[in-house]
């Protein structure tokens, strides 16, 4: 299709914008951790404690250990971007049917 | 609104697993009528917008922050079982690799922004353009109205499954085991984000994509036209 060349390029400057989103301080609500619950609340609650570890993401909140924030933020989009890419089109390969190309 | 693991109670997210699976199911369905071999880079332009999209934090009045989705996007674009799929896959994405979001709130997180988000987004965006033509002003009108629709609606579903958790799961003396805020400070905290700097973000977001398409790639707004009164 013509012209998705332009969006991937867009869309590669929204990831090389996305550290944008870092100056935001803060958390969203109802995304605090654990530590963050025993500072506002004085407890964590028993069942919260035992789950909200229970997967431990390679690079969470979108940084990359052992490099700045703001790199990490980009280099997380990127990933991210290239990981969506593989999975899609992973589904077109079992799902796109091919009579309409 | 993506939701970590620890807020919700295995019980709840295995309720919203089961919720969210036969729309994955038919999404799947649907998505292998409609999608055509030309249309796969499309949702992975759209899914990875989506994904990134969610890192543009914006602060909220109250100290939190909040982003925009682009849920409702897709849908316009690709139908609403296509955003279905997009979603998820970018919701997935988040939450294996980043953190962002639970493994066993992956179901809930999906129901939300996934499913809620995209339909009722569709759903307002439809009645607003009808069968007006692709280059009309009513589908970016439509887009911006139905998109903040959608993330309300979602936003609202969020607030819900953590505002029932301090009433349904609790110790014997009475303190809360997973979410401790209760629907009074879960939907008002929620909503405010998302009726104010969320819901407007995914306005400009929605409404800027349509209009930018409309005018640069015809062809892609064309795409569903005439689609435009089925999902």
């Amino acid at each position: 299709m013509k012209g998705i060349k332009k969006l991937w390029f867009g869309l590669c400057i929204l990831a090389l914008l996305s550290p944008i989103g870092l100056m935001a301080s803060g958390t969203a609500w109802g995304e605090w951790g654990a530590e963050e619950f025993s500072k506002m609340l004085g407890y964590v609650p028993q069942g919260l404690a035992r789950f909200s570890d229970l997967w431990k993401a390679p690079l969470p909140d979108y940084g990359v250990p052992g490099i700045g924030e703001v790199t990490g933020y980009v280099l997380s989009a990127f990933l991210g971007i290239a990981l969506i890419l593989i999975i899609t089109w992973g589904i077109g390969k079992v799902l796109a049917n091919r009579a309409e190309q | 609104m993506h939701i970590p693991d620890g807020y919700l109670s295995p019980s709840t997210c295995a309720v919203m697993y089961a919720v969210a699976a036969p729309f994955w199911y038919r999404a799947t369905k649907k998505v292998k009528q409609v999608l055509t071999t030309r249309m796969v880079p499309l949702l992975s332009i759209f899914a990875a917008f989506s994904f990134v999209i969610m890192m543009f934090n914006i602060p909220v009045p109250d100290g939190t922050t909040a982003h925009a989705v682009g849920g409702t996007l897709m849908a316009i674009v690709l139908g609403p079982w296509a955003a279905t799929l997009g979603v998820s896959i970018a919701l997935m994405v988040q939450a294996i690799f980043f953190g962002d979001g639970g493994i066993l709130a992956f179901g809930a997180n999906c129901f939300n922004m996934a499913i809620v988000l995209p339909f009722v987004g569709f759903a307002v965006y439809r009645a607003i353009c009808a069968n007006a033509p692709s280059g009309s002003w009513r589908h970016w009108l439509g887009g911006a109205i139905g998109s903040y629709a959608g993330i309300n609606a979602a936003s609202l579903c969020a607030a819900i499954e953590f505002g029932i958790q301090p009433l349904l799961f609790h110790t014997s003396s009475g303190a809360p085991l997973y979410c401790p805020y209760g629907l009074t400070q879960a939907i008002p905290a929620m909503m405010l984000a998302h009726l104010t700097v969320a819901g407007i973000a995914e306005m400009v977001v929605t409404a800027g994509a349509i209009a930018f398409l409309q005018k640069t790639m015809p062809v892609i707004m064309a795409l569903r036209v005439g689609k435009g009164v089925r999902s």
